[in-house]
C-alpha cells in the first residue's frame, strides 16, 4: 500500500500554484448553471463543491472530439503531404473519480494494442492524475461491478480522499511522486484517517466476469431487443463515455488545401456500419444496443484482456430516453 | 393511473391494439418511455406530473412501428401536437394510432385526428415560463449579441444528435446530416459544423416544430436548441398564421407553393 | 515511454497512377507507383489484403490490392463508383497523386494449399480479391494441381479484367469458366448463360484435396455455398473475403467487427468454418 499523506486545503491551494509554475494545465470539475463541466482552473476555490461526476467524461484531454491526423495542399494532381503533430499541453486531471481515472486503460488498450497511435500518446504521457475518491454515488454508478469502487486508486497518479481539514493523499506512480516532489512540504507524511469510512457504498450489482463467459451464448436473446426499444439511436452515451473510443475519418478540403480530421463516432449510429451500396449489418437498434454491451463486456476482454465499461454511470445519466446501463447489464446477467 | 392501466388490458386483450406506448419509472424516480404488450407490463406503467417525454418520435421508429397498432399515452398535449404534424405530413394515417389521455378521474380515448384537435383545443399549448423567459430575452437581444450566445452554446455541442433524435418531427430516413453528395454540412463537431447543423435543424423545422422541447431535453450538455426552432416557430407563426402541430390538414408554410403568395418574389 | 519514436500509422504513401484501365461500366483499375521508390522497394504485401486508398480532399475508400506480390514494383486495386472517394476517384487520371496506406488483414494460406486442387468462384466485382490470388497462383504453378475459375457477372459488358479473362482461356493450366446471367449474353458470347450456383453445380467438380475460394455479392455466396456443401466441401476448406465498412485498417476505430473478429484484422479472408462461428454481421 502506498504511502498515505495528509494534505489540507490551504497546501491544495499552495500545490495548485506549484503546478502552474511548473508550467501545467491543471483541469478540473467546475459548476456551470447547474451542469458540472470539465474546465481550466487555477486555484482549488474555483473546482465544484459538490458534484458527482462531470458530465462529460475526461477522454477529451487524450482523445478530442476533433483531431488533425494529416494536412495538404494540392496543385495539378501533385500532393504534398504534412504529418501533424498534436498540440499536447502538460496538464493535471484534477478531481476525476476513481472510475474515470481507470478509463485511460482502456483506451491506452485500443489506441496501442496492435499499432501505436502516436496521437494519443503524445497526449497520455503530458497527462497527470490527481483523483478524489467518491463519497456518495447514485443510482447509475455501478464501478464496483466493474472491477473498480469509490476508493479505487488504478489509473490515478494521486488519489485523494477527502477527510476532516483536508484530503488523505496516496501518491501512486512515478508521475505522482513528481507532483509531490513539486512541493514536498504540503504532504504530511504519517495521515492516520480511516480512508474506507468516507467512501460511498456502492453494492456490487452482477458478476462481470459470469456475464462475460454468458454473453457468446445469449446473442440472440430477446433482452436486447427488449431493452432497446425505446432507444433513440443518438451519440450520447458513446460521447460522454471514458472508455468509448470509436471514431471517424472524415475530409475537409478545399480546391488547395485539406486536412484529414479523427472524430467521435459512436456504435449507435445506423450510419456507423451502413456501406455505400445501403446494406447495414447492423440493421436495427437493438443489434447496435447489443453491439455496445457486447463491445465493452465480451470483445474487450477477448481482445485487451481489458474491460471496456467502468461503471461511471455517465452514459446512463445523459441517455435521453434513461437507458440505465447497470439495469440492463443485471437483466443480462439474470436472463434465460 | 388505474383507470389507464384497465384502458390499456382491455384494449390489449380485445386485440384492438397490440402495444401501448406509455411510461415507467425510471432512473432516480423520473419517468422513462415503456412499452407494454403483456398485462403484466402494463402493471408497470405510470401516468402522473412526471411523466415529461414526448413520445411521439418512438412511434416513427422502425422497430415500434411494425409492432402492429399502437396506443399511445399523451400525457402531454404536445404528443397529440406531434401526432396531428405526422398526420398533415402523411407519416402517420388518421386514425392509425390511439391516444390514451390520463384525465381527471379517468382516461380520455382518442382516435382520430379530429378528436385530437377538440382534445387540444381545451389545453392549449403553453411553454414553460423558464423557456419564455429565455425566449423573449433572446428576442430583446441585438443581432451582435444573440449570435455570440448561440456561438457560446454551441461550443459544448458534440453532435450527438440526441436532440435531432429524440425529435417527433425528425423522422428523415436518410438525414441531411447523414449525406455526404454533396456534403451539405461539415460532420466535424468543430465551431462551422456544429453552427450549420444547428441552422439546418432550425430551418428544417421551422413551421413544423411541435414546441414540444424534447431536443433541449435531450441535449446531454444542456443547450436549450429547441429555443432555436421556437423562434422559428413564432416567426411562422407571426408571418403565415400558422405553426406546427395545429391541424392534421395543414401545409408547411415553408414548403409549400400558393400562387396567391403574399410576397412578390416566389410568384 | 517516448511518443517520439512513434509514427503517424494514418499517414498514406503517395501514389502516382501509372495506368488506368476501364473495366466496366463503372469498374476501373488502377496500376499504383510508389513516389517514393524507396518506400516502393520496402512495401511488402501478401494476397488477400487490402489498403485505403484515398483521394485528398474527398477521404479514404478500401480496396482489396488486386494485383499479385509476385508482381513488383506496383499494386493495382480495382473499383467500382458507388459513393463519395470512389466516385472522386475515377475522375482522377494517368500521373495524378492518390494516398494509399496497408497493407492490412490477414492473407489466403497459399502454403496450406500446396499440393491441392483450386477452385475460385467470384461474381461480379468481386474478382479483384481472387485476382491477386490466382494470379499468384499462377506466378507459382507448380505449388498446386489444378485450377479452376468460375467467374460469372450480369452481362458480358460487366465482365472486369477482360483480356486476362482471355489470356487465361488460352492457358492450358487454368481452367476458365466464364458465365452471364440469363439475357446478359451477346451474340457472340462463347461463354455459359446461367447464374453461378447452377454453373458450379454442373460442372461436376470433386471436392477431394481441393479449396474453394467464393467472392461475390452476398446474394450469389448465398446461395452458391450450399451448392459447395452439397458437393461435399467441408467449411474448413471454402474460403470468402467480408468487406465490413472500414475507417482505419488498424483495429481501433471499431466498425468492421462482425462479433468479436474484426474484419481489418483478423479478416478479411475466412473459411466459412470460421464464419459458422461467427454472428451474422456483415
Ligand atoms: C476489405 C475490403 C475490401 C474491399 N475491396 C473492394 C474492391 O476491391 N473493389 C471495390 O470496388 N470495393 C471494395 N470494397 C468496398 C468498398 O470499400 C466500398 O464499396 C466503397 O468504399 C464505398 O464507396 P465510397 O468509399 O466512395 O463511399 P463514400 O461515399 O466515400 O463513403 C461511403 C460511406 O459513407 C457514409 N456516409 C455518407 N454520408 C456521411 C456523413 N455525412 N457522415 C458520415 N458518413 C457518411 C455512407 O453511409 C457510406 O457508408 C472493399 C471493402 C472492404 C472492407
Ligand atoms: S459504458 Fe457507461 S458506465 Fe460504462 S464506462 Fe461508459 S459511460 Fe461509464
Ligand atoms: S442508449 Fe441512450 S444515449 Fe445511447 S444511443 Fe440509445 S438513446 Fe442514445
Ligand atoms: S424541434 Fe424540438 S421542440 Fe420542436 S418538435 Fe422537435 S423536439 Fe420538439
Ligand atoms: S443534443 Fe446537444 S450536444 Fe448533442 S447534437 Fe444536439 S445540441 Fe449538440
Ligand atoms: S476498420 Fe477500424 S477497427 Fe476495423
Amino acid at each position: 500500500m502506498a504511502e498515505r499523506y495528509k494534505l489540507t486545503q490551504d497546501a491544495l491551494s499552495a500545490l495548485f500554484e506549484a503546478l502552474a509554475k511548473d508550467g501545467r494545465r491543471i483541469l478540473a470539475p467546475t459548476d456551470a448553471d447547474g451542469r458540472t463541466e470539465l474546465n481550466a482552473v487555477t486555484s482549488p476555490d474555483q473546482v465544484s463543491k459538490q458534484y458527482l461526476q462531470t458530465i462529460l467524461s475526461a477522454k477529451e484531454t487524450v482523445f478530442p472530439k476533433v483531431e488533425r491526423l494529416l494536412s495538404y495542399t494540392t496543385e495539378g494532381g501533385k500532393v504534398d503531404l504534412k504529418d501533424a503533430q498534436p498540440h499536447a499541453l502538460p496538464t493535471v486531471l484534477f478531481g476525476v473519480r476513481p472510475c474515470e481515472a481507470g478509463a485511460f486503460k482502456a483506451l491506452d488498450a485500443v489506441f496501442n494494442w496492435d499499432s501505436r497511435d502516436k496521437f494519443f500518446n503524445a497526449r497520455l504521457e503530458k497527462l497527470a492524475i490527481i483523483g478524489v475518491s467518491c463519497t456518495s454515488a447514485d443510482e447509475a454508478c455501478f464501478c464496483t461491478s466493474a472491477g473498480g469502487g469509490p476508493g479505487d486508486t488504478q489509473g490515478s497518479d494521486i488519489l485523494l480522499t477527502p477527510v476532516q481539514g483536508g484530503y488523505l493523499a496516496e501518491i501512486l506512480t512515478p508521475r505522482g511522486e513528481a507532483i509531490q516532489a513539486l512541493a514536498p512540504q504540503f504532504f504530511q507524511a504519517g495521515a492516520t484517517e480511516d480512508k474506507e469510512a468516507v467512501l460511498a457504498k456502492v453494492e456490487k450489482a452482477f458478476d462481470r466476469e459470469a456475464l462475460t463467459a454468458k454473453l457468446p451464448g445469449m446473442f440472440e436473446n430477446p433482452v436486447w431487443k427488449q431493452q432497446s426499444l425505446r432507444c433513440i439511436g443518438c451519440g450520447a452515451c458513446a460521447f460522454v463515455c471514458p472508455t468509448c473510443v470509436c471514431f471517424d475519418i472524415q475530409e475537409e478540403a478545399d480546391p488547395k488545401k485539406g486536412e484529414r480530421l479523427r472524430l467521435w463516432d459512436s456504435c449507435g449510429f445506423s450510419l456507423f456500419t451502413l456501406h455505400a451500396s445501403g446494406h447495414n449489418p447492423r440493421e436495427v437498434q437493438s443489434a447496435r444496443w447489443r453491439q455496445r454491451i457486447y463491445h465493452k463486456f465480451a470483445y474487450y476482454p477477448e481482445r485487451y484482456q481489458q474491460y471496456g465499461c467502468v461503471g461511471c454511470g455517465k452514459c446512463t445519466r445523459a441517455c435521453p430516453a434513461d437507458m440505465n446501463l447497470k439495469e440492463h447489464l443485471v437483466e443480462a446477467a439474470q436472463a434465460q | 393511473m388505474e383507470s389507464l392501466k384497465q384502458k390499456a388490458k382491455e384494449l390489449l386483450e380485445a386485440g384492438e391494439i397490440k402495444a401501448v406506448l406509455g411510461y415507467a419509472r425510471g432512473t432516480s424516480d423520473t419517468r422513462r418511455p415503456h412499452v407494454a404488450m403483456s398485462a403484466l407490463e402494463v402493471d408497470k406503467l405510470v401516468a402522473d406530473q412526471a411523466c415529461t417525454t414526448n413520445l411521439a418520435n418512438l412511434l416513427m421508429k422502425h422497430e415500434i412501428k411494425h409492432l402492429g397498432k399502437l396506443a399511445v399515452v399523451a400525457s402531454r398535449p404536445s404528443t397529440l401536437r406531434s401526432l396531428l404534424q405526422l398526420t398533415a405530413e402523411h407519416q402517420v394515417a388518421d386514425g392509425a394510432i390511439l391516444a390514451l389521455v390520463p384525465a381527471e378521474g379517468g382516461v380520455k380515448q382518442l382516435g382520430t385526428a379530429q378528436a385530437f384537435e377538440e382534445h387540444l383545443a381545451l389545453v392549449p399549448q403553453k411553454k414553460t415560463e423558464k423557456d419564455q423567459a429565455l425566449l423573449d430575452r433572446l428576442k430583446a437581444m441585438p443581432r451582435a449579441e444573440r449570435f455570440a450566445f448561440w456561438q457560446k452554446e454551441f461550443s459544448r455541442c458534440m453532435k450527438c444528435y440526441a436532440c435531432r433524435n429524440s425529435c417527433p418531427m425528425c423522422y428523415c430516413e436518410r438525414c441531411t446530416m447523414d449525406c455526404n453528395r454533396p456534403q451539405w454540412v461539415p460532420v466535424p463537431s468543430h465551431a462551422v459544423g456544429n453552427q450549420e447543423y444547428h441552422l439546418v435543424r432550425a430551418m428544417h423545422l421551422a413551421g413544423r416544430c411541435v414546441e414540444c422541447g424534447e431536443c433541449g431535453r435531450a441535449c446531454p450538455v444542456g443547450i436549450p436548441v429547441h429555443l432555436l426552432t421556437f423562434f422559428a416557430e413564432d416567426s411562422v407563426r407571426a408571418q403565415f398564421g400558422q405553426g406546427g402541430g395545429a391541424s392534421a390538414t395543414i401545409d408547411n408554410a415553408l414548403s409549400t407553393f400558393r400562387p396567391d403568395d403574399k410576397e412578390t418574389f416566389i410568384r | 515511454m517516448c511518443h517520439c519514436e512513434d509514427k503517424n500509422i494514418y499517414l498514406p504513401y503517395l501514389m502516382r497512377i501509372a495506368q488506368v484501365t476501364q473495366e466496366a461500366p463503372g469498374v476501373k483499375t488502377f496500376r499504383l507507383e510508389f513516389q517514393n521508390e524507396e518506400e516502393g522497394q520496402k512495401f511488402e504485401f501478401k494476397t488477400g489484403q487490402f489498403g485505403l486508398y484515398s483521394v485528398f480532399g474527398e477521404g479514404e475508400s478500401t480496396f482489396c490490392i488486386a494485383s499479385s506480390p509476385t508482381r513488383k514494383g506496383y499494386i493495382e486495386c480495382t473499383f467500382r463508383e458507388s459513393g463519395r472517394v470512389t466516385s472522386a476517384l475515377a475522375d482522377k487520371e494517368v500521373g495524378d497523386t492518390i494516398g494509399f496506406r496497408g497493407p492490412y488483414g490477414n492473407v489466403f494460406p497459399l502454403d496450406a494449399w500446396k499440393g491441392k486442387n483450386l477452385v475460385f468462384i467470384a461474381g461480379g466485382i468481386a474478382l479483384p480479391p481472387l485476382r491477386s490470388v490466382i494470379w499468384n497462383c499462377l506466378d507459382l504453378r507448380e505449388n498446386f494441381k489444378d485450377i479452376t475459375v468460375v467467374y460469372g457477372a450480369r452481362s458480358v459488358n460487366d465482365l472486369v479484367y477482360k483480356h486476362e479473362l482471355k489470356e487465361w482461356e488460352g492457358r492450358s493450366d487454368i481452367n476458365l469458366v466464364c458465365t452471364v446471367d440469363p439475357g446478359g449474353e451477346t451474340p457472340d458470347w462463347t461463354g455459359k448463360v446461367g447464374f453461378i450456383p447452377m454453373v458450379v453445380e454442373g460442372l461436376g467438380l470433386s471436392a477431394e484435396n481441393t479449396v474453394a475460394i467464393v467472392c461475390g455479392p452476398p446474394i450469389m455466396i448465398k446461395l452458391t455455398l450450399p451448392v459447395l456443401q452439397k458437393l461435399g466441401f467441408p467449411p474448413e476448406n471454402t474460403y470468402t473475403t467480408l468487406e465490413n465498412r472500414m475507417k482505419c485498417g488498424l483495429g481501433k476505430c471499431g466498425r468492421c467487427n462482425t462479433g468479436s473478429s474484426y474484419v481489418c484484422k483478423d479478416g478479411p479472408v475466412y473459411t466459412l468454418a470460421q464464419l459458422n462461428g461467427l454472428p451474422a454481421e456483415y
